[in-house]
């Protein structure tokens, strides 16, 4: 028997109405602060004085690079000014940073490969863009040989052949990091299938082949392309000096890649390979259409830090004598004409920025890329 | 509109009327044995349940049929055609056998409709256009059509299991393959899925079913297969099996969950 005064049966005929949530836990821009900044007194001490700091480290860089920068005038008067950047020296030396010695005269041919190069990445990776197929087309296919013909030139067509040791500078940097890009996801891809692979002789290639550039580092890898190659290959098969370090770029990457890839497939249950077989669906279109969309969208963040680690190692190639960005910036911040006080804090600010820059770029649009996927399937 | 293609075939095209048949079929998983010269004809348009205790074997066997799983000896006849290491003819075969899983195996990044398509487009070599009526056909049938652009992971877990046995039907199988398709699911929506289950078998559509689902199994079907520790221990009409089943092993398992 039950005593029914201690606990009486709950009946709600009733259905209760819903409330608004009272002030102290309404979600609103005082409460985050109250409740993120400020609960306790020793978290109240700690937000002040990282406050501090981060405003007295803007003023540190903005007094450089804007109050005191020098923005006019030229080299006298940032010998006279000891306190702020020289941007004038950027100014004189900025067509030097983006070409390197290309001649003044066929510079527009980089400008145009640049401006076509643009056109089409930022018509690819905009999702809501038409006929992005065509764009992927035109990408991966007529420029690169568009790109070819323009940079190096054919003699038939009119546009002096300008060989490869002159160029430099900015447009090394991008030809590196985009050819870097470009063939590191495919191979990568193709390297981490065939580490899953179920043929023994496949599996240990690529096996093999990841672990040996992996546990080499760049610089060594870049070395042996540019010194031993022409030891391998007769003389007339030896490739350009400007193409050995894109192939070890290529090459070094994609094993990064496939690593990146294949923590990718491992996240996919195994039950999508099941469900794929059960309907009769060979393994090319299984890993196309069904397991790599999921993986690499879920190692869109990794994929992306692998890039953004490419593009600043492109600046390792300095160690075999290409002219990239930062080499240009170190020749011309030793420019004996520009001697003076701010001269290499303001070149290697300028580097700093640019870098940050495209690295930055990368990043934000891997994230709206996450975002834009994860809209997709998520309930 | 040429819609009698796509209407589910009833009659036979081979001249076979076994759809499927295992001949001591032998499994090992390492050392273990796990089918253990299993023997079983379904002549095509029966409806096999097939239960017993958890390990026993049911979910192997199945799998070996489309060749989820690999046998290790004994023959495997699927509409005629022996289930061997020929990749080729494998998946020529498991283009004609649907399964439906426990965990229904939904493509996440796929839309409803798109996971129905996949198949038939890149299988069956069948335009979008034919694909995407085909689809609306089959999730009309399972009752989820205005579901069709949702991802799977918008759906519950009954409507998931259903748009996966839509799936499986566009490929317009010949034989259907249950692995334990209620196991996974909540209480309240285990009747839907059984609901879609009977009325595909009121259809004629050979079927083997690896399920708990005693009701289903009396409702529909035409054998009871009961497995225990990688063997078959007894075949026979629902009616015998339940009534008065001959072994010991499959007595002591219909006390444990007819409760």
């Amino acid at each position: 028997m039950t005593d029914q005064s201690l606990h009486p049966p709950i009946v709600n005929v009733a259905l209760m109405p819903a409330m608004a949530p009272p002030a102290d836990v309404r979600p609103g821009p005082v409460t985050w602060i109250k409740r993120n900044l400020f609960s306790t007194p020793s978290s109240a001490a700690l937000t002040i004085c990282f406050v501090l700091l981060a405003v007295w480290l803007l003023h540190q860089f903005l007094s450089f690079a804007v109050i005191k920068a020098v923005w006019s005038g030229g080299r006298d008067a940032c010998r006279a000014n000891p306190e702020g950047a020289c941007w004038p020296f950027i100014a004189e030396k900025f067509d030097y940073l983006r070409y390197g010695a290309y001649p003044v005269s066929e510079r527009w041919r980089v400008d145009l490969t640049q401006t076509i190069g643009a056109i089409l990445i930022v018509w690819l990776l905009w999702t809501r863009a038409p006929r992005r197929k065509l764009a992927a087309m035109l990408f991966f296919v007529f420029y690169p040989v568009a790109a070819f013909v323009l940079l190096r030139g054919v003699a038939l067509l009119h546009l002096p052949v300008i060989d490869t040791t002159l160029w430099g500078g900015l447009l090394i940097t991008l030809l590196m990091s985009i050819v870097g890009i470009v063939f590191s996801l495919p191979f990568g891809v193709i390297l981490a299938l065939g580490r899953r692979s179920d043929l023994p002789m496949v599996k240990a290639v690529c096996v093999t082949f990841i672990e040996v550039v992996r546990g080499v580092p760049f610089i060594t890898v870049l070395f042996m392309a540019n010194f031993m190659m022409p030891l391998f290959v007769p003389d007339y098969l030896t490739p350009d000096r400007l193409l050995r370090p894109l192939i070890a770029i290529a090459l070094f990457s994609s094993a990064y890649m496939a690593e990146v890839v294949r923590a990718g497939l491992q996240a996919i249950p195994k039950g999508q390979y099941e469900a794929a077989k059960a309907l009769g669906i060979s393994y090319f279109d299984m890993m196309r259409l069904i397991v790599l969309p999921q993986a690499l969208t879920i190692v869109i963040p990794s994929i992306v830090s692998t890039f953004i680690g490419l593009f600043k190692d492109t600046t390792l190639v300095a160690i075999v004598g290409i002219a990239d960005f930062l080499k240009a910036v170190e020749t011309a911040r030793v420019d004996p004409n520009w001697a003076g006080p701010t001269i290499s804090s303001t070149g290697y600010l300028f580097a700093g920025l640019v870098y940050w820059a495209f690295c930055f770029g990368m990043s934000r649009y891997s994230q709206s890329m996450e975002r834009q996927l994860a809209r997709g399937h998520k309930s | 509109m040429p819609q009698a293609v796509y209407i589910p075939r009833r009659e036979a095209r081979g001249k076979s009327v076994v759809a499927v048949e295992l001949r001591d079929v032998n499994k090992w998983f390492g050392s273990f044995h796990a089918l253990k010269n299993i023997n079983l004809s379904v002549p095509r348009g029966q409806r096999v349940v097939i239960c017993g205790p958890s390990g026993s074997g049911k979910s192997t066997m199945i799998r070996c049929i489309n060749h989820l799983e690999e046998h290790q000896s004994g023959e495997i006849i699927v509409n005629g055609k022996p289930v061997a290491q020929d990749l080729r003819k494998i998946d020529e075969v498991r283009s004609n056998v649907g399964m439906v899983f426990q965990h229904f195996n939904l493509f996440p990044h796929l839309t409803v409709l798109e996971n129905c398509m996949l198949a038939p487009v890149w299988v069956r070599k069948m335009p979008r256009m034919a694909a995407e009526e085909l689809a609306l056909y089959y999730l009309n049938r399972v009752r989820i059509a205005e579901k069709a652009a949702s991802y799977p992971g918008q759906l519950s877990g009954g409507q998931q299991q259903r748009a996966a046995i839509a799936r499986a039907l566009c490929m317009n199988p010949k034989i259907m393959l249950f692995d334990e398709p209620t196991s996974a699911l909540d209480p309240e929506m285990v009747k839907e899925v059984l609901d879609t289950m009977v009325s595909l078998a009121g259809e004629g559509m050979t079927m083997l079913c690896v399920t708990h689902e005693m009701g289903f199994a009396r409702e529909v079907a035409d054998r009871v297969v009961f497995m225990d520790r990688g063997e078959i221990v007894e075949a026979n009409t629902p009616h015998e099996f339940f009534a008065n089943s001959r072994s010991e092993r499959a007595r002591q398992f219909l006390a444990q969950i007819l409760k």
